[in-house]
């Protein structure tokens, strides 16, 4: 019984954190574009925590899912200009519902297909659809709206006391309120028998079979539901911007769901929730400081796929395995695996430093000639006219890369005598 | 008359491009398992690096060292990045790839730009081939062809007529067979991986002046190039010949076709319904329909041929 009480203690802390957060995020970067970037990641966390009922719950690689997300949107701005004429008697908080409903719509017919095949067989026929649809999106200008796309106006009718949907902020919570829904229902989900068929079916299909569940049934139920939640973040996209594009239903944003889900850690349920965070800052946030955004978003997720491939959740549990671990050892005990990871982590900054250096240098030289040659960084002028600024910077990053190499096998032994597995996010 | 010749030698040598392409993603395919994403990179890659050397030496050494030089920056990857990776399997190999295409684009602009570079097809081979009709056929689409049943003889005789094919076909069935008799997998692994790059970087070397050399050219190909792999069906080279040649066929046929639904019932004389006349799709032309047909074609196949038209096992 305590056990069982300590849980769902734990449960009400980690839920009642989650909607605190949301609460107060906004009043902690209230400046300029935050709450812009905000609701941008609301928005990609719903999105990224659909996907991730495939890849991670299912394992079902998926290249097609923005067609979900971007359908959705497009039935949801359709819904908002009819509901802004009069003929559709939907108040705008429950837009992101038609874009659930547009979703589902969808994902019954592409389900059906595609989910007579697991494997790469799924992942090849999700690739084919979204290349599909994302050129039906020029064929058919009525709905898509062509080149242009279509807007619309979220605020409509008498505001609903005193909320018109108007002011940013306002978006914003009506976003965190979605999300925080679609997070308990998709929570839900995994608890579920279905959801935990899902799982067996990604282990063993063959023994799923055997017991008595049809794995294709499974995957397509799954797909129908996760296709649910991609439309409601499609809603959402589509109240923020109030236009929505051919670029909502293409291969990038597809792919870019495929990147943070990984980046944030498919194998845990929270994961994908940091990778939308991480991946919306790359994206976007980087994007206004650096033209060099993708290479670092490629990297990122290189780095994450050779050393952690439990993403930033693995990242975070290990982390917290360490800490639980010098607790129980004591402080002094542990002196040498704390001074190791100092030093594994100095190592990485060296790494992260160098590499950043030469990469915005090279930008600067090749791409950015006309803005001449010195580059701010973190306070630092570098001169990429200069000899001295490479030398340095590829010192920096060879220094680091030999020191961690060094470091690491001995981390990894130092961690595994605490019976912490293989080393912390390595 | 005049317009089916034309329209099929155009069907033909572009066809014959994308087997270039296809080949070394299914060469790479059926020996690792692996769906190499950056294929198309590294077509990219070729026709860059071949811009640059031919600008410095000529088209003729270009034609050998940037295949080469690709190939063996391919082989470099394999043995420093994917082999690292390999052991959290294939899922984790292919979103290496993926992530691996990220980066050349990006790297590729960061050396030559974002505008597309004057990579000219050399003056030996800019003129017309022959003529039909009236109509000239450029010598350097001839050339383009030649290099592609070069490549498909090469290789047809290279896996099934010598030893170093044996021991590559003996490795993908029974690598630890292989190993035992004292070979050395793991290296065969990074020479097929490097080799399949190298045949990509040919395909661009090829269709880089054929086409336009720009950043975009990665992403203009990628998803065909799967089209064509998987409607041929995983790793059979044969299938891959076939469904290159079937959809470079298809794609030049259509786009010149000017053909409705209701010009087809116009034609046989039956009057459709007002309902139907006024729908989109009952307007489209089959020239604006193009783009999709290779998609359309790969989704029809995985639902009446899983295997793919040649394919072996089931993916």
């Amino acid at each position: 019984m305590t056990r069982i009480s300590s849980r769902s203690a734990g449960n009400v802390l980690v839920w009642g954190g989650y909607a605190f957060a949301l609460l107060v995020a906004p009043l902690l970067f209230s400046q300029g574009a935050g709450l812009s970037i905000l609701s941008q990641m609301g928005t990609a966390m719903v999105f990224a925590l659909s996907y991730n009922m495939l890849l991670g719950q299912g394992g079902m690689l998926s290249f097609g899912h923005a067609v979900y997300s971007g359908l959705g949107a497009y039935t949801a701005i359709h819904a908002l200009n009819l509901a802004a004429d009069g003929s559709l008697p939907l108040p705008v908080a429950l837009v992101p519902l038609a874009g659930g409903v547009g979703g589902v719509a969808f994902g019954l017919v592409f389900a059906y297909i595609s989910t007579r095949k697991s494997g790469t067989g799924f992942a090849m026929i999700t690739l084919g659809m979204v290349e599909l649809v994302f050129a039906s999106a020029l064929m058919f200008p009525g709905f898509f709206g062509g080149e242009g796309g279509i807007s619309g106006n979220r605020v409509i009718g008498a505001p609903f006391f005193g909320i018109s949907f108007g002011p940013q902020i306002e978006v914003y919570y009506l976003i965190a309120a979605w999300l925080f829904c679609c997070s308990a229902a998709m929570y839900g989900f995994t608890r579920t028998p279905l959801g935990r068929i899902l799982n067996a079916v990604r282990d063993n299909p063959q023994r799923a079979e055997f017991i008595g569940y049809d794995p294709r049934h499974v995957r397509f139920l799954t797909l129908v539901l996760s296709a649910f939640f991609a439309g409601v973040s499609g809603g959402l996209a589509a109240l923020n911007f109030e236009i929505v594009g051919a670029e909502n239903i293409g291969v990038a944003r597809s792919a870019g769901v495929l990147l943070f889900c990984f980046i944030g850690g498919i194998g845990h349920f929270f994961g994908p929730l940091l990778g939308a965070v991480a991946g919306v800052f790359l994206t976007v946030v980087l994007s206004t400081y650096t033209g060099a955004w993708q290479f670092y978003l490629g990297a990122v997720f290189i780095l994450m796929v050779m050393c952690a491939p439990g993403g930033l959740a693995g990242i975070a549990s290990r982390l917290l395995e360490l800490l639980q671990a010098v607790c129980r050892e004591g402080f002094a005990a542990s002196a040498g695996l704390l001074g190791l990871w100092a030093a594994l982590a100095a190592a990485a900054l060296a790494i992260l430093a160098g590499t950043v250096m030469l990469i915005e240098m090279l930008y600067r030289r090749s791409l950015a000639a006309a803005d001449g040659s010195t580059v701010n960084l973190f306070g630092v002028l570098l001169d990429a006219a200069r000899p001295a600024w490479w030398i340095f910077g590829t010192i920096l990053l060879a220094a680091g890369a030999v020191a961690f190499m060094r470091l690491l096998p001995g981390f990894r032994r130092h961690c595994d005598a605490l019976g912490l597995g293989s080393g912390g996010g390595a | 008359m005049e317009f089916t010749l034309i329209t099929l030698l155009n069907g033909l040598s572009y066809g014959l491009l994308l087997f270039l392409l296809s080949a070394g993603l299914t060469l790479i395919f059926s020996m690792m398992g692996v769906l190499n994403f950056a294929h198309a990179s590294f077509y990219m890659l070729g026709a860059y690096l071949a811009y640059a050397i031919s600008s410095h030496t000529g088209y003729w050494t270009a034609l050998f060292m940037a295949p080469a030089l690709t190939g063996i920056l391919g082989a470099a990857i394999e043995r420093f990045g994917l082999r690292a990776v390999r052991r959290h399997g294939h899922l984790a190999e292919l979103l290496f790839t993926f992530g691996l295409s990220y980066l050349l684009v990006e790297f590729v602009q960061l050396a030559w730009g974002r505008a597309a570079v004057p990579y000219q097809v050399p003056a030996v081979l800019d003129r017309p081939l022959f003529s039909l009709y009236g109509t000239t056929f450029p010598a350097y689409r001839g050339f383009m062809m030649l290099v592609a049943a070069l490549m498909l003889l090469s290789i047809y005789l290279l896996l099934k007529k010598t030893r170093i094919g044996l021991v590559i076909q003996a490795a993908l069935t029974h690598p630890h067979m292989v190993e035992s008799l004292g070979h050395d997998v793991p290296r065969v692994t990074m020479l097929v991986f490097g080799g399949g790059c190298a045949l990509a970087g040919l395909a661009g070397v090829i269709g880089g002046n054929a086409f336009v050399t720009e950043p975009a050219m990665a992403a203009a190909v990628g998803s065909i190039i799967f089209v064509v792999v998987v409607v041929g069906g995983l790793g059979s080279l044969a299938g891959a010949f076939i469904a290159s040649l079937l959809i470079g066929l298809l794609q030049t046929f259509a786009v010149a076709l000017d053909f409705s639904l209701a010009g087809l019932l116009q034609a046989l004389g039956v009057e459709a319904p007002q309902a139907l006349t006024r729908l989109r799709l009952f307007k489209l032309t089959v020239a604006e329909v193009a783009p999709i047909l290779p998609y359309l074609l790969l989704v029809i196949v995985m639902l009446l041929r899983p295997r793919g038209l040649l394919g072996v096992r089931e993916s």
